[in-house]
């Protein structure tokens, strides 16, 4: 295999978990909801598919997969649910409880895997390895690459697909641009409707975890999640929230990550700069659109 | 010293593509009541804005007492003895009288100095207020007290008051405007603005009449009459401009389309809103809604229109009721979609899987068409139009949207003349198509040319008395009519 | 017992120290009506401000130097928020994640790969006389690390300018109606902008605190969410400075009794303890609800609208 093909491999496999959190975080902004708890959905996810993974007797075969993904997206839905219902019931700013979230979650898992889900010789901090009916079969034979890449850009296009054309999709639009038009003109029941967007947005991530845990790693450990949340939210604002652009920005995000391991290991820059792009491009994003904004706001 | 107070010069702001003032001159006399005349969106609060320094001219000069001037923000012109008394309150609701009149001092905050300084300044001009009330806690003839007050407080020798009879009733209306004529004598200037004559022609010394952005008169009071200023505020525009005064038709016992029976609301605070309320509106006629803003015409209106939930009682109306919000900007319209989806949030909530964007296109054309919304096609932005057509498309949405009744919140705010005339034609038609059709308006007139039924709103009361002008101000303050 | 509880009520105001500076800083970039999600940011940037700065001139040197770079990452913040009036939440966010992985960045460059343990001068406790002798309290809350007592003093300081000046008057008033405060002469984005800066600034001191009166060394992500609670904190506060101090008291409680149940010898996971501050942070935001007032025009992006 050549070496750009290991790294287009290295790139979408990168890729995958970008597009697919970038996903719920667009689809949660898009909403008006600020989910910055992506990686905790993203961690619950990938607890509830490993505990599947490593749970189910061997004998049920690919039934395990998709025992598995649904788990994933149960919990990552549950995950999220928490910090919907403090933000409609108590008025509790999601940004603030999503990142709570997060840390409890990490917490959690890591409980899990030096506890009761840890492997049975109890050395490392991780599960046992899920069982072969639980892996996502793999795309490109001869490398590491999976049919998760292809379910993220299934899902994308599907996600792209409702905000445009269903019903639903305008509610969630209408109330996230002006809730108060939606309310008075639309009718909308926007608590509602922006509580659903959110919990899809928590199951989506959820989804993102188990592919992971089902694809890529067949265990559950520590630091599942290298910030896959926080990179999802540069991911969705630089496709402008856009689902299809999601599956670009992702896998450009995707390339950025792999250039930065390697440059780690071949220079020594630390992979962290990559991070610092991420906000950089963020706050690029924000910059440029609030710019356009102000040259266009007339007051009186 | 000059005898000129103020002085604006060839005044011109643009915000984008819109040109608010275009070359607007004011030279106001000292020791003189000047009204500044001009319908809505005609530059008014614009122009004074700029003379207060809340905004900076493109082009043109400020001189005050002859001196030339230039404002970067309202404290400079607060030390050049500007004071501006806004159409919305610039109070800090949460906060106290004495609070309010002191934001904007230096050093340190003495709570009993400063409430000393406020009785004092409060004798010495007769408006009484109380320093250590809270704002939320005040009617709004107490809080414009307090604005005054708090532009009287900083040395003030020129006072600008911005509509300040939008608020009140006919007789607060009377004894402000006598308020401010006293204010004068002591060598001070006021100036006015207003959009009602008969206040310019009752009150005021001198008059200038804006028109979209220009001045088009200035003069005299006693030199102008009720002809010349109406022609000069509206340009010899007759567009059918003239409200029609309608005359009672008798409804020979309609339908009933709404109906309220012992309706009470409480707010999220607690509050009664609305108490007890009862009120029906029938098929082909129009009721208005007079009240003093904060007496619970808000709540009604949105009970009516199905908008808002009731604590308690009996509400009938039709599954779909036509609103037109007082905040077109925010409640009725989302500026950066286009014409097309904010024609599909009609019906939005109860609509299930697909949107046939198709027909919703189709429909947001005909209204364009029929309603005469100056767009260029249905896939524009709200944002782009000019608020007289986004006023027109939301009309427009609403009364075909419902076909059977219709919710009217101050439809006319912030429209010119021909905007207006447009939106009140559009409500009658709807009348005589056999609507229900309830209009409220801050602007009696307004109220009392279109509806031929009009019921007040108090304390969260409704009454209904006698169809003309005293009684229906009297029963604002909650007095008795007879 | 009274060890334990005595290492415990210690052990509150220790850990409480650095929330409560970032409280007090946030409380008042709160009351302007700006709400700073970059506070963390500030935090972190601090901590490594602080390494860098003690490097080079010992621990006051190391305070300060926190304090200036907890300062810049605000305003960055402020440059959006304030002067581009871009929306607070998504900005905050992203500065946070430009201090945590700039500071990761740096301090890899500058102080080797893996990030080894450091040599950093630390403040030992310093008791004050008499006022230590109180009995239970005493050696709480007057045997700390003098950077306590620092924020003993700027509490009653912050306290008397926000309400017995004009200036704090024209802050809280920008936070109720800033439309109102423009009216009445105050330059509303300048103040904003002050208030940020000034959280920022003890944002970068409690990231000292967190370096130079406990861990002693630099570790990548080290403030923990702090900035996240210490907004849970103003809530709970009520947007006042003297009550943010002392929910900070409830929330070092709630670190602190990890020590408590360690010295006692429980045998509960210890992933349970590291996640109570942040289960009580979302416990008091929901308990507060509607019971507080917040700055009426709080993260509002537009001057104007209402």
């Amino acid at each position: 295999m050549t070496e750009t093909m290991a790294f287009v491999v290295d790139m979408l496999l990168h890729a995958t978990p970008l597009v697919i959190t970038g996903l719920a975080v667009a689809l949660a902004f898009r909403a008006g909801v600020w989910n910055i708890g992506a990686d905790g959905q993203f961690i619950a996810g990938a607890t509830a598919a490993a505990w599947v993974g490593v749970s189910v007797p061997a004998g049920i075969g690919w039934l395990a997969l998709i025992i598995a993904l649904i788990a994933g997206v149960i919990a990552g839905a549950i995950w999220a649910a928490i910090a919907a219902w403090l933000r409609s019931r108590f008025g509790v700013l999601e940004v603030i409880s999503t990142i709570m979230l997060n840390f409890i979650a990490t917490y959690g898992a890591s409980f899990l895997v030096r506890g009761p889900l840890q492997e049975p010789t109890h050395v490392y901090p991780q599960t046992s390895g899920i069982v072969s009916g639980a892996h996502i079969p793999i795309l490109l034979g001869g490398t590491r690459l999976h049919w998760g890449f292809v379910i993220a850009v299934a899902l994308a296009v599907a996600a792209w697909w409702v905000m445009k054309y269903s019903a639903t999709g305008f509610r969630v639009r209408a109330s996230g641009v002006n809730p108060f038009a939606a309310r008075s003109a639309g009718l909308i029941d926007v608590s509602r409707v922006t509580a659903f967007a959110f919990v899809t947005s928590g199951a989506i991530a959820g989804m993102a975890g188990a592919i992971e845990v089902s694809g890529v790693t067949f265990a559950l450990y520590e630091n599942i999640s290298p910030g896959y949340g926080y990179t999802a939210i540069a991911v969705a604002l630089l496709a402008g929230l856009n689902p299809l652009g999601v599956i670009g920005t992702g896998i450009l995000f995707g390339a950025l990550e792999t250039a930065a391991g390697a440059m780690q290991r071949n220079i020594g820059i630390p992979s962290t700069t990559a991070s610092v792009i991420e906000a950089i491009v963020i706050l690029a994003v924000i910059a440029i659109a609030q710019l356009r904004t102000n040259r266009v706001t007339t007051s009186a | 010293m000059s005898d000129v107070a103020l002085e604006l010069a060839s005044i011109t702001k643009r915000f984008g593509r819109l040109t608010a003032l275009d070359g607007a001159s004011l030279q106001a006399r000292r020791g003189t009541v000047h009204a500044l005349l001009g319908e809505n969106g005609a530059g008014k609060t614009t122009l004074m804005r700029i003379a207060f320094g809340m905004l900076r001219p493109d082009s043109g000069s400020i001189a005050v007492d002859g001196t030339d001037r230039s404002f970067a923000s309202p404290a400079d012109a607060i030390a050049a003895g500007i004071g501006m008394v806004h159409q919305h309150f610039t109070l800090v609701p949460a906060m106290t009288v004495a609070e309010n009149i002191a934001l904007g001092g230096r050093g340190s905050f003495r709570p009993t100095q400063v409430r000393e300084a406020i009785l004092a300044l409060s004798a010495r001009t007769g408006l009484a207020v109380d320093p250590s009330a809270r704002i939320e806690d005040l009617p709004a003839g107490a809080q414009q007290r307090v604005e005054i007050l708090k532009a009287l407080s900083r040395d003030t020798r020129i006072l600008i008051l911005d509509e300040p009879t939008a608020v009140l009733t006919p007789t607060e209306s009377r004894e402000l405007l006598q308020k401010a004529r006293e204010l004068v004598s002591n060598g001070g200037t006021a100036i006015l603005i207003t959009h009602k004559l008969r206040d310019a022609l009752e009150f005021a010394d001198d008059i200038t009449v804006l028109r979209r952005g220009s001045t088009v008169w200035s003069g005299r009071a006693s030199e102008a009459t009720e002809e010349t200023l109406v022609a000069a505020m509206l340009g010899g525009e007759r567009t059918g401009a003239e409200m029609q005064r309608v005359t009672a038709i008798a409804t020979d016992r309609n339908a009933t389309v709404l109906s309220l029976e012992n309706v009470s609301v409480r707010d999220d605070g607690g509050v009664e809103r609305l108490r007890s309320v009862t009120l029906a509106v029938h098929a082909g006629e129009i009721v208005g809604i007079a009240a003093v803003e904060g007496n619970g015409q808000r709540e009604l209106l949105r009970v009516l229109a199905g908008r808002m939930r009731v604590t308690s009682g009996d509400v009938r109306i039709p599954a779909v009721v036509g609103f037109i919000p007082e905040d077109r900007h925010r409640d009725a319209l989302i500026q950066d979609f286009s014409l097309r989806d904010n024609v599909a949030l009609l019906g939005a909530s109860t609509r299930r899987g697909v949107m046939s964007w198709a027909a919703i296109g189709r429909q947001t054309r005909e209204l364009i068409r029929d309603y005469d919304v100056r767009a260029p096609d249905d896939l524009t932005r709200a944002r782009s139009l000019s608020g007289g057509n986004q006023q027109k498309l939301v009309v427009g949405r609403e009364i075909e949207g419902s076909q059977t009744a219709l919710v009217a919140e101050n439809p006319s705010r912030g429209l010119d003349v021909q905007a207006t005339a447009a939106v009140h034609a559009r409500i009658l038609a709807a009348r005589d198509a056999g609507m229900a059709v309830v209009i409220y308006s801050s602007d009696l007139d307004e109220v009392l040319a279109l509806a031929e039924r009009v019921v007040v709103v108090h304390a969260g009361k409704v009454t209904e008395p006698p169809r003309e002008y005293e009684s229906i101000g009297r029963a604002m303050l909650g007095l008795p009519v007879s | 017992m009274i060890d334990a509880t005595s290492a415990f009520l210690e052990g509150v105001v220790r850990t409480a120290t650095p929330l409560a500076f970032a409280a007090l800083g946030e409380t008042v970039t709160e009351r302007s009506g700006i709400i700073n999600i970059g506070l963390e940011g500030s935090i972190i940037a601090g901590a490594l401000g602080a390494v860098v700065g003690a490097g080079y001139g010992g621990v006051w040197a190391g305070f300060a130097f926190g304090a200036v770079c907890g300062c810049a990452v605000a305003a960055i913040f402020a440059l959006f928020a304030v002067t581009l009036r871009a929306d607070q939440i998504i900005s905050g966010t992203a500065v946070t994640l430009l201090a945590l992985g700039g500071t990761g960045t740096l301090y890899r460059i500058l102080y080797g790969s893996a990030g080894a343990a450091l040599n950093t001068p630390t403040l030992d406790p310093a008791s004050i006389p008499l006022l230590s002798r109180i009995p239970v309290v005493g050696r709480a809350l007057f045997v700390q690390p003098s950077i306590t007592y620092v924020l003993y003093v700027l509490v009653p300081v912050v306290m008397w300018w926000t309400y017995r000046t004009h200036a704090g008057l024209g802050l809280r008033a920008i936070g109720e109606n800033p439309a109102a405060a423009i009216a009445a002469g105050i330059r509303a984005k300048k103040v904003q902008f002050l208030a940020v800066l000034f959280g920022g600034l003890l944002g970068g001191i409690s990231g000292g605190t967190l370096v130079l009166a406990q861990a002693g060394t630099f570790v990548e992500g080290m403030s923990a969410g702090r900035g996240f609670i210490a907004i849970a904190i103003v809530v709970l506060g009520r947007w006042n400075p003297l009550g943010a101090a002392l929910a900070a008291l409830v929330f070092g409680a709630a670190s602190a009794l990890q020590f408590f149940f360690q010295a006692t010898g429980s045998n509960l996971p210890y992933q349970l303890f590291l996640a109570f501050p942040y289960v009580l942070t979302l416990v008091a935001l929901a308990a507060t609800h509607g019971r507080t007032n917040s700055p009426a025009a709080l993260g509002r992006q537009d001057f104007e609208q209402s």
